[in-house]
């Protein structure tokens, strides 16, 4: 076999799964974008602008998600880097697999039923009356953006933590030795060499956790009681409520069109921060 | 068996069979801490007529069939029973509302057996050629005559049977009247809203379902439950959207947080008002003055149900008049069937929540199908609840 057909042999199933899986449900959703709502519900073709014409009725989901996102995005870093430092660099070798392993027993249990967990914790007799038995009375949680981003923080910081764990846990200790025998602060030496050098497990933390968080609809669902909605939640509402495929389409696109350049923009920036070192990738 | 049970006293037996029947404990954990399971067992042995005989021997109808149902619609004892007589496991799927319900069936390959559409949806399944007619000659239970008419006619399109009839219900509100500080129980849809915004501020929640929650808001200024009328609906959004930074939820899953004080007042089904009235006596079950939704669930069996013969099993099994009686017991719904309704107590079917009093009851409409397949009402929802 050459070596041309050895690569295109290695690239076929991931170019077959990518082609199947992603660029063809993808060309179905621009299709049903231009077309219109069926009598019953449903798609039937036409061409028509009139579903993007339509957008603005959903602003407020876009807007929802295009500030609990990367809200949500900061708060799971500010939790997520202490603790990760403290496995990486602080935590001696005997305690940090069993401290490891802790951090991901969560993900065998459904995050369905983790977010319903909450629901108790945040609802009324959970820590409003708990507050109010230390004078703090009339506190609402549950079904406010607040609990949507508690929810948040909990459900996705394990994938805050493995990223910015790797990147420490890789992290040449003899810098750190090193800048201290040129006489830097311990300060000074975190932000100008632990820091730097974590960068690219931010990096990937920060953009793992905002693409999905962008999809996202079961926490806002769950913990937003219909009042915190979501672009997701949008979309569960337009196929599965009042069936109208077509405008469902165009907010979907406009979805992935709004993420591709906020992505981009994040990337650009994050190229900027580590530009100076070539060891800076995103996976 | 090792454990000595004791004896049990009627009142924890109750509290073990509600437990069970609600699925917090499982058939076993209940037929051993009643002794029931011993017991069984010794009867079982002792008389040979007690030994369960199914009705079909096992496998005949394949191992499982899928019910696609709304909440808190079931005993699951009966589902049980089913499974013992038959071999057949019954999946259940609960759904929020009839829109989804449609939608999953329009997208196809939804795998149910068998399902539960109401009254107003089921002209549009026929017209979309989504459920099959049923064969009578396969539901020897089925008895037409014996059920109310005007609970069991939208079973049956052009002359020809698709469906039969499980329950029939109103959609009320749930208030908590202890909130109330001594004023008078709510009576009317406008004293709802208003009150929502106002003394019940942060404590109402609303059905995540557009034909009630629609309607119950047309009913505020008088319209017609089913109005497709685009300048009422524009004064219902309107109110909606001025009532919503009120409310605590846009949710069909209201008990939990009625049952703990979260929510105080709440869009209801006649069952869900019973089973927290029963529980809870100060949460009381009101049906608007000016009216509201009056409904009728059928049993159905969509086009291309893989396991047609344990749908007909399963809807056959329900219908039998003794089940049904244990379901009505067990979910708080009233029945249509003459049938069932001579088999169940007295204060059953004297109880104001499911059988209310005829001047509120004809001020009910029954869901329109156009109400269903109108575009303008399920956008309507959909910006309302993302606003």
């Amino acid at each position: 076999m050459t070596e041309r057909g050895r690569k295109a042999l290695l690239l076929a199933p991931a170019g077959i799964w990518l082609l199947v899986m992603l660029a063809l449900p993808l060309l179905v959703v621009f299709v049903f974008s231009f077309g219109e709502r069926g009598a019953a519900g449903g798609y039937v073709p036409a061409f028509t602008l009139e579903q993007y014409a339509n957008l603005p009725a959903r602003w407020t989901a876009f807007k929802n998600t295009l500030i609990l996102a990367p809200l949500g995005t900061i708060a799971a870093l500010v939790i997520a880097y202490p603790l990760a430092y403290f496995l990486a660099v602080r935590c001696s070798p005997k305690w940090r697999t069993s401290l490891l392993i802790l951090v991901i027993v969560p993900f065998w249990t459904s995050i369905l039923i983790r977010s319903y967990a909450w629901i108790f914790i945040l609802g009324g007799r959970g820590l409003p009356a708990l507050l109010e038995s230390i004078g703090i009375d009339d506190i609402r949680l549950i079904n406010t953006p607040f609990a949507v981003l508690v929810g948040i923080v909990y459900g996705y910081l394990p994938l805050m933590v493995f990223p910015i764990f790797v990147s420490l846990d890789k992290l040449d200790k003899r810098l750190l030795e090193a800048s201290a025998d040129l006489g830097s602060t311990p300060w000074r030496t975190f932000r100008q060499v632990t820091l730097p050098l974590s960068v690219p497990g931010i990096a990937t933390g920060c953009m793992l956790v905002f693409i999905l968080l962008m999809g996202e609809f079961l926490i806002p669902a769950i913990l937003g009681g219909g009042k915190v909605f979501f672009v997701g939640n949008a979309l569960v509402d337009l196929f599965l409520q009042s069936r109208n495929w077509a405008y469902g389409s165009a907010v979907a696109m406009t979805l992935v069109v709004v993420m591709l350049v906020t992505v981009s923009i994040y990337m650009k920036f994050i190229s900027r921060l580590g530009g100076q070192r070539e060891d800076v990738s995103l996976m | 068996m090792t454990k000595d049970n004791g004896t049990i006293s009627k009142q924890k037996f109750m509290e073990e069979l509600r437990r069970y029947q609600k699925g917090s404990v499982t058939r076993r954990h209940f037929l051993g801490v009643t002794g029931l399971g011993m017991a069984t067992a010794v009867l079982g042995t002792a008389i040979p007529g007690l030994r369960p005989r199914p009705a079909f021997a096992a496998g005949d109808i394949g191992d499982r069939v899928i019910l696609a149902t709304w909440p808190n619609y079931h005993d699951e004892m009966n589902f049980e029973a089913f499974t013992e007589a038959t071999g057949a496991h019954v999946q259940v799927n609960v759904f929020g509302s009839n829109e989804e319900m449609l939608a999953k069936l329009q997208a196809g390959g939804s795998g149910w057996d068998v399902f539960v559409p109401t009254n107003y949806t089921i002209t549009t399944y026929v017209g979309e050629d989504l459920i099959i007619p049923l064969d009578t000659s396969k539901l020897p239970n089925y008895d037409a005559g014996s059920f109310e008419q005007r609970f069991s006619d939208a079973g049956s399109v052009d002359g020809q049977l698709y469906a039969v009839p499980k329950n029939w219900g109103t959609t009320g509100f749930a208030v908590n009247t202890s909130k109330l500080d001594g004023a008078p129980t709510p009576t009317t849809w406008k004293e709802f809203w208003d009150l929502t915004m106002e003394g019940y501020s942060g404590r109402t929640m609303v059905h995540d379902y557009q034909l009630t929650t629609i309607g119950n808001a047309l009913k505020y200024f008088g319209y017609s439950f089913n109005s497709v009328d685009e300048k009422e609906l524009a004064d219902a959004e309107k109110l909606l959207l001025d009532a919503k930074p009120h409310l605590f939820a846009i949710s069909s899953d209201y008990q939990p947080p009625m049952r703990n004080g979260d929510a105080w007042m709440t869009m209801c089904w006649t069952g869900d008002g019973k089973q927290m009235n029963v529980d809870m006596p100060e949460i009381a079950y009101v049906l608007g003055t000016e009216g509201g939704e009056l409904w009728s669930d059928y049993y159905a069996i969509p086009k291309g149900a893989p396991h047609m013969d344990a749908a007909y099993a399963l809807i056959d099994f329900l219908l039998n008049p003794e089940v049904n009686a244990k379901e009505v017991l067990a979910h708080g719904y009233p029945s249509a069937d003459a049938r069932t309704n001579a088999l169940l107590p007295k204060e059953l079917l004297e109880d104001p929540i499911l059988y209310p009093a005829a001047d509120l009851l004809n001020a009910l409409e029954f869901g329109a199908a156009a109400t269903l397949t109108d575009p303008n009402r399920a956008e309507l929802l959909a910006r309302f609840k993302s606003a």
